[in-house]
């Protein structure tokens, strides 16, 4: 079995592993990215559509551009590629990390690394996991996996949809199974507002007279073999009622139902997970409990923007790096950070005092203007940020200083409250 | 006309009671059929089933059930040594939480002994929670037979029909028997697509349909009615998972909610039971989920919906009487019935192979042993059961024993092609035989993958690629097809 | 007096738009918060347009279909032609991503670019 020493070896190639990579290799380190794919790129190979990049690159860029874009960057930095290799095992061992990686190319290959950046993505939610009733048939498949099918292979998953979620990636789905022929016969939602930006419900539902069915649920899937119909139901008091119930003939349905985090090798080596964002808890240099194991992009927290995953992993690698020239930081108190009133979670989960930190959050609550505050635990305001339109599906970021955390005492706690000041018209 | 193939013994139905049988028979100088109407065996009642070997406190003796039980239990360590399934003795404990309930146990604990269960015991709480730790606090006592187990019951089914066509079966998939003649003392099968066979003697194996079955042959007139049970199977990381099955105290026809530590390391909570008029029923409902995840924490509190990964259903074939059916036609000859084969049909299956053996010895069958058996399958190798040297080496011979397709169980390409060309071409077949699409995503990472290379190997065109056969594709058509089509 | 609603895509704010028309076909745009958002709802009645993107099939086995876009948007009645010219293309490798595919579609000057490239098949 081949052995391998590495700088900083990334677990993953899309976004977040492809902008982490390139900066830890331009700083002169031995930079290793491993993933199961062919080609690198992620998700982002998947989703021809319009709307990346207009922070980081200000340009409107498709996904495979904005992944070419990084790509070039990447290997401009020397920057090593290990593809179609899956890593199998992480654990620490001593001060450096080994990774156990399985490829049809070199066999199994033990890779120790001085430091491990976490980039493995998010896998879908599936059918199974909300106990949709019905028959298991086919005909039953994510948004992603029907947009991997579309877009890369040019399969089409059938000739007649229903798309369960109202999030971006399902009403995406909905103008690109539309623009390829397929009828799609409705979106379905649970909560009252869509989860969606509104200009996608305008693009992708209202440009082709696709009904959004608010409050609504799933009562069934029927069908023998292949989906022949899908039931669904208006929500009264949470639970379906029935009396209402719906049944739409189509053969397929897309569940576009949620993403979860893939931080099955990081459980695996003793990285705690966070239950409110399902990623690891992350210290201000978004390190994990696990010293020399950071994390970033949509396996710490799920993003709505490409750019910010750049930007949150270009900050985890240059903390890496410090990381790995540096030695192990100083034993630091770093001021605990926690999300209070309307906030669902925040990340990272610390903050080095004097260093400047974005934080990135999101709101629980949907409104047309909002403070953002952040308290020391004694009630002082440390900053105050006005947003607009603010919304679940759209994550907020705020910067605290370094100035400002520096002047907190060591035993400060950073509080992230959100103020509506008008609701958002429904 | 097609050629007619002429067998000794034809079985209708590849589940754990036909493929038990051919797996028996097998090892014998005869020529066997197995006919199975789905795409692939084990695809009706047997791949819902909840994977538990029984200890045999349930049945008293006087039923064939309950002796039969307790045969097939004492067979398994050496059916998975020749076999190489997945099994594990690990005990199975009854939780009583009254006084009440304690009386129902100490009624179990008799059977028991009856039943001769080796080791069984009668448990006051603390025994209880010693013996298992997940157990809610509320229990008051309970039993523990540890000769109970699980066992994977798909890779099970698959194994014994491995074997026997080793030793020569035929296995005939996507073979529903539509007709049967009797005809100079032979039966003459005919299939849903004209193919035919002839045999000296049948054995209705047919689990849902087996009183359809008996129908076509104009044999005895019973009705089988299906009783569903859906299973809601947990994360491998859910802290709910017990080292024990953990059974409730029985309620009437069944025996209720179970907390089961599947082979593989998964938790799986339930059945239901109840009876459903469709026997192609294998839908799942919300009253039943609520119901299960009630009952099911009241045993184990770590019981979480939260980590829930999928859920399924399957019907037992009941039947009046409640007891199997294993008997020769009274109606016409040379047919065997083995019907109304539910719980506990797992446990008791390597024994009715047995049984059905010697019935049809009665019958006039001839059993000469074959000279140069096949006994034991070769090991099948797993990436997540080996060492990463164990697969590098492997991997000097063959790459694909390190090219991961499903992260989720660990499976390689290597096990996924050996399912393909062991006969197993649909998602579910390669599903239930490699685990692959089994895991956390449900195969939202590795379906496009398998769906290549079910295409690569039999040369099916991704479009036709199903999920389990007949008209279940995957994937309906390709872009610019139609243009390509207006074309030309 | 007609009235039209749209909520604008220009920006992810998504205003929604009231747009009214009276019986000379002259518009009256209220609900945007800022100019870009009124150009948007006269365009939205007069020439609506939308950049498309989509898969073109391409002549190799291991990359069948590359992604396209084009470069700007496109009056909304003419997708459809667009897409069935795209979908019955047989791309050549090799191809880089910024290649013009179609120039100046049915003379709008819009143009269909490769989004993504591809090398010879090696195999």
């Amino acid at each position: 079995m081949k052995t391998e020493n590495v700088d900083i070896a990334v677990i993953g190639a899309g976004a977040a592993g492809l902008s982490a990579s390139s900066v830890c290799a331009r700083a002169g380190l031995r930079t290793l990215v491993i993933d199961r794919e062919e080609t690198p790129g992620g998700v982002l190979l998947q989703c021809i559509h319009n709307g990346f990049g207009l922070h980081y690159f200000h340009e409107e860029l498709t996904g495979p551009e904005y992944a070419e874009r990084l790509l070039e960057k990447a290997r401009a930095a020397g920057v090593e590629f290990r593809m179609e290799s899956a890593v199998m095992k992480l654990r620490e061992l001593g001060n450096e990390k080994e990774l156990t990686v399985y490829s049809g190319a070199d066999g199994v290959t033990i890779i120790h690394a001085k430091a491990v950046i976490l980039a493995m993505g998010c896998r879908e939610r599936s059918r199974g996991n909300l106990a949709i009733p019905g028959d298991r048939v086919a005909g039953v498949i994510t948004a992603g996996l029907a947009q991997r099918f579309l877009n890369i292979d040019g399969f089409l998953p059938g000739s007649s949809a229903v798309i369960v979620g109202s999030g971006d990636i399902g009403l995406i789905m909905a103008r690109r199974l539309t623009w390829c022929g397929i009828q799609v016969k409705a979106v379905v939602e649970i909560l009252p507002y869509p989860s969606g930006l509104s200009r996608n419900i305008a693009q992708c539902l209202d440009d082709f007279h696709i009904p959004l069915r608010l409050s609504t649920t799933v009562t069934g899937i029927h069908g023998r073999d292949r989906v022949e119909s899908i039931g669904i139901a208006p929500l009264v008091n949470g639970e379906p009622d029935l009396s209402r119930e719906e049944i739409i003939p189509c053969d397929t349905v897309l569940f576009s139902v949620g993403l979860i985090p893939e931080n099955e090798l990081s459980r695996q080596c003793g990285v705690e997970i966070n239950p409110s964002t399902n990623g690891a808890y992350v210290d201000g240099s978004l390190m994990t409990g696990v010293p020399g194991i950071f994390a970033c992009g949509n396996v710490l927290h799920v993003h709505d923007l490409v750019d910010f995953v750049s930007e949150e992993a270009e900050n985890c690698a240059a903390n890496a790096v410090s990381y790995v020239k540096g030695g192990p930081p100083p034993m630091e108190k770093q001021l605990r950070a926690s999300a209070a009133d309307n906030l669902s979670y925040v990340v990272p989960n610390a903050c080095r005092r004097g260093v400047t930190t974005r934080f990135y959050m999101r709101p629980k609550v949907l409104c047309r203007r909002a403070e953002l505050l952040v308290k020391n635990g004694d009630g002082t305001v440390l900053l105050r940020k006005k947003l607009q339109y603010v919304k679940p599906a759209e994550m907020i970021t705020a910067d605290l200083p370094g100035e400002t955390s520096a002047a907190c005492p060591d035993t400060a706690e950073l509080r992230f409250e959100l103020r509506p000041e008008e609701e958002a018209k429904a | 006309m097609e050629k007619m193939e002429n067998y000794d013994v034809a079985i209708i139905g590849a589940g754990v009671s036909g493929a038990a049988t051919a797996y028996t028979l097998s090892r014998y100088e005869l020529r066997i059929a197995l006919l199975e109407k789905a795409a692939d065996v084990g695809f009706g009642v047997s791949k819902a089933n909840s994977g538990i070997v029984h200890a045999g406190f349930h049945y008293p003796l006087t039923t064939l059930k309950g002796r039969l039980e307790i045969l097939g239990n004492l067979m398994f360590e050496k059916m998975q040594y020749e076999l190489g399934f997945p099994f594990r003795r690990c005990g199975i404990v009854v939780a009583a939480f009254s006084e009440e309930e304690m009386k129902e146990v100490r009624k179990l604990y008799q059977r028991g002994l009856e039943n001769h269960v080796p080791r069984i015991e009668l448990c006051d709480r603390e025994r209880m929670l010693h013996l298992e730790p997940k157990l809610s606090p509320e229990v008051t006592g309970g039993l523990y037979a540890p000769n109970g187990g699980v066992v994977e019951p798909y890779r099970y089914v698959f194994a014994l029909t491995e074997l026997a066509k080793l030793n020569g079966v035929e296995l005939f998939t996507n073979c529903e028997i539509v007709r049967a003649e009797r005809k100079n003392g032979l039966w003459e099968l005919s299939d849903d697509s004209g193919r035919l066979f002839r045999a000296k003697y049948a054995v209705n194996a047919a689990g849902l349909y087996a009183d359809e079955v008996s129908r076509i042959f104009g044999a005895e007139e019973f009705k089988i009615v299906p009783r569903k049970g859906e299973e809601f199977l947990l994360d491998r990381n859910s802290k709910a998972y017990p080292s024990k099955v953990i059974f409730p105290v029985p309620t009437g026809h069944s025996k209720g909610v179970l907390v089961i530590p599947t082979v593989e390391g998964t938790t799986m909570v339930g059945p239901t039971a109840e009876i459903v008029e469709d026997k192609q029923d294998t839908s799942t409902t919300r009253a039943n989920f609520k119901q299960v995840f009630t009952l099911a924490k009241k045993m184990v509190p770590a019981v979480s919906e939260r980590e829930l990964i999928t859920s399924f259903s399957g019907s037992r074939p009941s039947m009046a009487g409640e007891d199997f059916l294993i008997e020769p036609s009274k109606k016409v000859p040379g047919l065997i019935h083995a019907a109304g084969i539910q719980s506990p049909g797992l446990t008791a299956s390597p024994a009715i192979g047995g049984y059905i053996r010697d019935l049809l010895k009665e019958q006039g069958l001839e059993l000469r042993e074959k000279t140069n058996v096949v006994r034991s399958l070769p090991p099948m190798p797993a990436v997540r059961n080996m060492s990463p040297e164990e697969a590098d080496l492997l991997h000097k011979d063959d790459p694909a024993w390190t090219r991961i397709v499903c992260r989720c169980e660990s499976v390689s390409e290597a096990e996924i092609v050996d399912a393909i060309r062991k006969g197993h071409t649909t998602l579910d077949g390669i599903k239930f035989y490699t685990r692959a699409g089994m895991g956390r995503c449900q195969g939202g990472f590795c379906s496009y993958r398998i769906i290549k290379l079910i295409a690569r190997e039999t040369g099916m065109t991704p479009e036709e690629v199903t999920r389990r056969g007949r008209t279940g594709t995957i994937l309906r058509g390709r872009i610019g097809a139609e243009e390509k089509k207006n074309e030309n | 007096m007609k009235k039209h609603t749209r909520i604008c895509i220009v920006c992810p704010a998504g205003c929604h738009l009231e747009i009214l028309e009276d019986d000379n076909g002259e518009f009256t745009v209220s609900g945007n918060t800022c100019p870009r958002g009124k150009t948007y709802a006269l365009n939205e009645m007069r020439d609506p347009r939308r950049v498309v993107t989509a898969v073109v099939p391409v002549n190799s086995e291991k990359t069948p279909y590359l992604p396209v876009k084009t470069d700007a948007p496109l009056p909304v009645p003419l997708i459809g032609r667009l897409l069935k010219k795209l979908y019955s293309m047989r791309l050549a490798l090799p191809a880089k991503a910024g290649m013009v595919l179609i120039r100046d579609f049915e003379g709008t000057s819009v143009n269909v670019v490769l989004t993504r490239g591809a090398e010879e098949q090696e195999r």
